[in-house]
């Protein structure tokens, strides 16, 4: 192949590095009003008075919005397929807060300190009412979160918000109670993990205006603009053929921004006033009034024989989805189908859970979506499970993971929210990742740990993952192609850049399916005018599924180039031989610049335009296996994480540099959540790690070194052979590191994140065990 | 208040309250290659160099840039090009948005420090946050780009 | 945080007397930590003019200008070559370059901050701090000092010795506040031994250190019984980034670390 499987720069790097504008605030007018929100500072309150006359007095304060300027439609803010999964819970403003950040109330001014002494000249009443902050004490607590009588699912998730439950679910195969009691070996264990942020660089911003057309026009920081253009329609009753959604360049989404966060507001005040209006998510506001990671507990059973054969998997969620249900049903639901599908010959496994309401900031999508979770608490009871069994946890793993041909009952059971797909792996290349990374990191000199000289320990640990491909049957992506004269081509796509590059490989898709190189396709994305649709940047579906339908439209052009070149040459399209640039016959031939330029100017003048689209009949799992490193102080609890190593089968790479950076980005992410990355809350229910200082993500002074290799595999259903890469890369690190941990010293932890404080406090106690004795 | 800086070579006179941000000041004059990120100097996306060297330009009060020389991405932009040459080949840029702040700490890093051994260029640019690379593919790039801008 | 006027000041009187004129009135130095604070300033006086930013021998002393920057200070050959450069290493780990490039040293020692990485080893250093008004008064009596009359900061001394020197901050992540701190100095076989970050403002450990400065022969059992005492003077607490217990235990492994490590030199 000469441009997909290539490492070739991104199509925007250079741009973006000279500082040329092109994300979301950059291109707001020059006149925009300032929007901001006056928050809630309870976790649960009801307003009981507001008065905004001071602040509509104020001069250049134009426009104050209450509870009691909306008409109240319940509505979901999750950008997903419609109807949503998740549960239409949200009102534009409600006269109920229902965590720290809440919006209460939202004043328009001419800049930002007008806007900011407008919200403080708000006289508001709240009756603070008591709130639920533990969300295992949620469940059907006297305290309800929703009491509305409006607010309802699209369709069955098992909505009961009387008990504080947004979704639930249960499905089982075999019967795990008999497998469990006839197992010669049974493991049970609880984990927990935490609200991770996502610490995207760029905060949420959006600016709205009315155009020469009277139409409503938004530049978004979004993943999912034709999501966001229904919901606002949906919810502002505005006809959707008046709006105009378009995602400029976004500065990292990871999940956070795959539900609405300023959209609505921003409308609303434009359409109110018929002026331009912005807003831009101070950092605090991205933390406290955007989503972070669904919290849960994880109650794992597994059972075994003594051989070694794992039996059963007994998987109980319960999942913590803040003040508002957005993605509630979904991630709870990948916590089972992305991962449990890993040990695919027992004989039974069950999973089930809720997912509750409390009054922390609304958790929603966050790449892994489910599976980061599911996988630290499976693949940290296997190692557990293998010490019990006194067996290798990596000939455990070798003996019960899904291999290349084979498949698992889940696949057909489980979807997003309705049933699933059945399908085999048609490509897996778990064995060889597993096999290579051992080599890679040098395991069997290393395992399970090494002693070093100054109270420092080193051990070694791993960890298998899978995620998927886009939701078959449900995700739908499409693209267009036009011909330009001169022989280069648009390439017009739904398909949302946020960082991760789809642009550029999707571009490389075109150019070798159209035999032309990289250059000669000029990408344009995510206008909900000008692009075809794309369900946006979720679920890992952009290689897959956007991809497919890239191949299809330029497959398309490439018949109809060649038909026209059959007619301009007055021969049979069989009689051509075409290699992208040249359409050659036995004694003649044009060049496609001839071609396109007669097409535009000369003789049956026409343009050449394809569109196709492709949705997923299945969702063709990457995989992976991640393998680490650490060497841990035994006085303190210290650790450092000296190599992580990570083996990929996303079938063809696309592009093996830009994939390589998805792992790679994702690793550090996942480090992040296993030993550090916390969101807390202080007891009244406020946000401590509000900002940067109180945050911490990844630097580039803790991790030493990431080695990353891709396995040679080809995926019939992907575009030139290739899955999708964007979340597999996060999902790894937390067992893998309290794996190693584990191996080094002993000390099993099974709460995220894994701090030198909870290992110090399991050293301790060893021992006081040891000297107990 | 009126205040005159030197930006990018260029002479500006702004007129500014004495609690503006250098931050405002500069996106609200079309400097949109700066940018803004957490409002309390803990991201480094809004790095700009200050008679040459990295400051943060959310935690820099306009009035104390008088007679003194600013410099943004906009003003290095042959460097800023070089470097984005160095990134596409590693495979380092994702979403941008940390990408000026980078080129223009990376510039001052070669006008302070000849050489750099690996710690001094992680020591240098830690403060310079990214959410999408895992840092390593930036790493890379910026040593190759610094050995070869020796020759 | 709100500034309603700013005024460059032309000469030190002309600094106070702008300075006592009203009791919102501030001195700003690189304002790198203003943006946390949420006070309104009527006025504030800025002294980059005034030369208050070099850094000298002066008789015996190092004498620091209270406007260099941190990063002048840490890049001073000078401040390196003191108790083998713990202060340098110290500010070396305070978040980036550029913060480093902004913040003052004066700013940064008169705000009395309980996360300083500063504090720690100045007060193993023999740290003097001299004001407009007040003039020269030692780190110990200036952290002591419940004085809240209007003056103006300009020069930090340190006394210039042969000084070994220990410095260590537990942190979760490069960029993050401490845990806590350890910072050790010996000079002339005098131990000095400070604590910070517990979560409040650093310490010296007193009691310890007139035990091991009596102490003839230094051996494992005396820096372990060193390390004893110090534990029973200091006070640590719990916040969001870790607890009393785990701050306590951590002081103790690196104080021991420590001053086994300032020993041997």
């Amino acid at each position: 192949m000469k441009v997909v499987n290539h490492e070739l720069p991104s199509i925007d790097g250079k741009g973006l590095m000279m500082g040329r504008p092109a994300y979301t605030d950059d291109l707001a007018e020059r006149n925009s009003l300032i929007v901001k929100v006056l928050r809630s500072p309870h976790p649960y309150a009801k307003i009981v008075k507001i008065d905004c006359s001071k602040a509509r007095a104020l001069e250049g304060v134009e426009l104050v919005l209450t509870y009691e300027d909306f008409e109240r439609r319940p509505f979901t803010r999750a950008g997903q397929g419609y109807p949503e999964p998740s549960p239409h819970d949200k009102f534009v403003l409600d006269q109920y807060v229902r965590y720290v950040g809440d919006e209460a109330v939202v004043v328009a001014a001419l800049d930002n300190k007008i806007a900011d002494e407008a919200l403080s000249l708000i006289d508001i009443e709240y009756e603070v009412l008591e709130p639920i902050l533990d969300f295992e004490e949620a469940y059907e607590n006297k305290i309800v979160i929703h009491p509305e009588p409006e607010i309802h699912d699209m369709f069955p998730i098992g909505f009961e918000p009387l008990k504080n439950v947004a979704a639930a679910y249960h499905m089982h195969v075999g019967d795990v109670e008999k497998s469990l009691n006839e197992s010669d070996v049974v493991l049970e264990q609880s984990f927990y993990t935490q609200a991770q942020a996502h610490a995207m660089m760029e905060p949420h911003t959006v600016n709205a205006r009315i155009d020469y057309q009277n139409r409503l026009m938004i530049y978004s920081s979004t993943q999912t603009p034709f999501h966001v253009r229904r919901i606002i329609s949906q919810v502002l009753d505005y006809p959707l053929s008046k709006i105009r959604v378009i995602k400029p360049r976004v500065g990292g989404g990871f999940g956070g921004k795959q539900a609405i966060h300023g959209e609505i507001l921003v409308s609303a005040v434009t359409l109110r006033t018929g002026k331009p209006s912005k807003m831009v998510f101070t950092r605090k506001e991205v933390f406290e009034s955007s989503y972070s990671r669904h919290p849960m507990r994880l109650d794992i059973k597994l059972g075994a024989d003594k051989d070694g054969t794992l039996k059963a998997i007994d998987c109980y969620v319960l999942s913590d989805t803040g003040a508002y249900g957005e993605h509630a049903l979904t991630v709870f639901m990948v916590a089972g189908s992305k991962v449990l599908p890993l040990y695919n010959k027992v004989d039974s496994v069950r999973f089930h859970g809720n997912v509750v309401y409390t009054n922390h900031t609304p958790a929603g999508a966050y790449r892994g979506y489910g599976a980061i979770q599911g996988n630290f608490a499976l693949e940290s009871a296997i190692d557990m499970l293998c010490e019990k069994l006194n067996m290798d946890p990596i000939k455990f793993r070798q003996k019960n993971m899904i291999l290349e041909g084979e498949t698992s009952p889940i696949f057909a059971i489980m979807g997003e929210g309705t049933e699933g797909t059945a399908m085999f792996m048609e490509s897996c290349k778990l064995d060889f990742c597993v096999n290579r990374g051992l080599e890679l990191l040098d395991w069997k000199h290393k395992y399970p740990r090494v002693k070093q000289d100054n109270n420092k320990v080193k051990g070694v640990g791993m960890a298998i993952a899978m995620q998927g491909s886009g939701i078959p049957y449900i995700d739908m992506a499409a693209a267009t192609i036009k011909l330009n004269d001169d022989g280069f081509y648009n390439l017009l796509i739904g398909a949302t850049d946020i960082g991760q590059g789809s642009d550029t490989i999707l571009a490389q898709i075109a150019a070798e399916a159209l035999g032309t190189t990289l250059d000669k396709v000029i990408v344009y994305s995510s206008d909900s005018d000008l692009t075809p649709f794309d369900t946006g940047a979720y679920a890992s579906s952009t290689t897959y599924v956007s991809g497919n339908a890239v191949l299809k439209a330029a497959n398309d052009m490439r018949k109809m180039i060649l038909t026209e070149g059959a007619h301009a040459l007055g021969v049979d399209v069989k009689d051509i031989e075409y290699d992208g640039v040249v359409l050659k016959t036995k004694d003649n031939e044009i060049t496609l610049k001839q071609l396109s330029n007669r097409l535009y100017y000369n003789e049956d003048q026409k343009q050449l335009t394809s569109t196709n689209s492709y949705v997923g009949t299945k969702s063709p799992p990457p995989f992976m296996a991640g393998f680490v490193e650490v060497d841990v102080d035994t006085m303190t609890g210290e650790v450092d994480i000296i190599e992580y190593v990570s083996v990929v089968d996303c079938g063809t790479t696309i592009n093996p540099m830009l994939a390589r950076g998805q792992v790679e980005g994702g690793i550090v992410q996942g480090i992040g959540m296993a030993i550090y990355e916390e969101v807390l809350y202080n007891k009244k229910g406020t946000l401590i790690t509000n900002n940067f200082l109180n945050y911490k993500i990844p630097t580039r002074l803790e991790v030493k070194k990431l080695t990353t290799e891709f396995a040679v595999s080809y995926e019939e259903a992907g575009p030139f052979g290739a899955k999708s890469v964007g979340e597999i890369g996060i999902d790894t690190p937390p067992a893998a590191l309290a794996n190693a941990i584990y191996n080094a010293i002993g000390v099993r932890i099974t709460s995220l994140p894994i701090t030198p404080e909870k290992i110090l406090r399991g050293i301790n106690e060893l021992r006081g065990q040891k000297n107990g004795k | 208040m009126k205040i005159k800086v030197k930006i990018n070579g260029y002479n500006k006179t702004f007129d500014v309250n004495p609690d503006e941000y250098l931050l405002d000041t500069l996106r609200a004059n079309d400097y949109l290659s700066v940018k803004k990120g957490c409002d309390n100097s803990s991201c480094g996306v809004c790095t700009v160099l200050f008679d040459g060297k990295p400051v943060p330009s959310c935690s820099l009060l306009t009035v104390k840039t008088e007679g003194h020389e600013i410099t943004t991405v906009e003003g290095i932009q042959k460097d800023a090009e070089r470097l984005s040459e160095y990134f596409g080949h590693q495979g380092a840029d994702q979403c941008g948005y940390c990408n000026p702040s980078m080129a223009l700490t990376v510039y001052a890093l070669k006008h302070e420090i000849k050489n750099p051994t690996d710690a001094e260029i992680n020591d240098y640019l830690v403060g310079n946050l990214c959410r999408c690379t895992g840092y390593q593919s930036q790493h890379l790039a910026i040593k190759k780009y610094l050995e070869d801008d020796q020759l | 945080m709100r500034i309603n006027n700013y005024h460059k000041a032309v000469s030190l009187e002309d600094a106070y007397e702008v300075l006592k004129k009203n009791g919102q009135n501030s001195i700003i130095a690189g304002g790198a930590w203003m943006r946390l604070s949420s006070k309104e300033i009527e006025t504030a006086i800025d002294l980059s003019n005034l030369g208050l930013d070099q850094i000298v021998l002066a008789d015996n002393s190092i004498k620091i200008g209270a406007m260099a920057t941190l990063r002048d200070v840490e890049s001073s050959d000078l401040v390196q070559a003191l108790g083998d450069g713990i202060l340098c290493q110290a500010i070396h780990k305070i978040m980036g370059v550029s913060i480093r490039n902004l913040a003052t040293i004066g700013g940064s020692v008169i705000g009395k901050f309980g996360f300083s990485d500063i504090m720690t080893p100045l007060l193993v250093l023999e740290t003097t701090l001299e004001f407009y008004k007040k003039g020269k008064i030692s780190l110990e009596d200036f952290l002591e000092s419940k004085d809240r009359e209007p003056d103006i900061l300009l020069h930090i001394y340190l006394k210039k010795q042969d000084t070994s020197g220990y410095f260590y901050k537990m942190t979760k992540n490069s960029l993050d506040f401490a845990v806590v701190n350890v910072a050790i100095s010996k000079t002339n076989n005098q131990f000095k031994i400070a604590v910070g970050a517990r979560p409040s403002i650093a310490h010296l450990a007193q009691n310890a250190m007139n035990y091991l400065n009596g102490e003839k022969v230094i051996n494992d059992e005396v820096i372990s019984k060193a390390v004893e005492i110090a534990m029973q003077e200091f006070k640590f607490g719990t916040n969001s980034r870790s607890s009393e217990e785990y701050r306590s235990q951590i002081a103790a492994v690196y104080i021991n670390r420590g001053l086994n490590e300032v020993n041997k030199r």
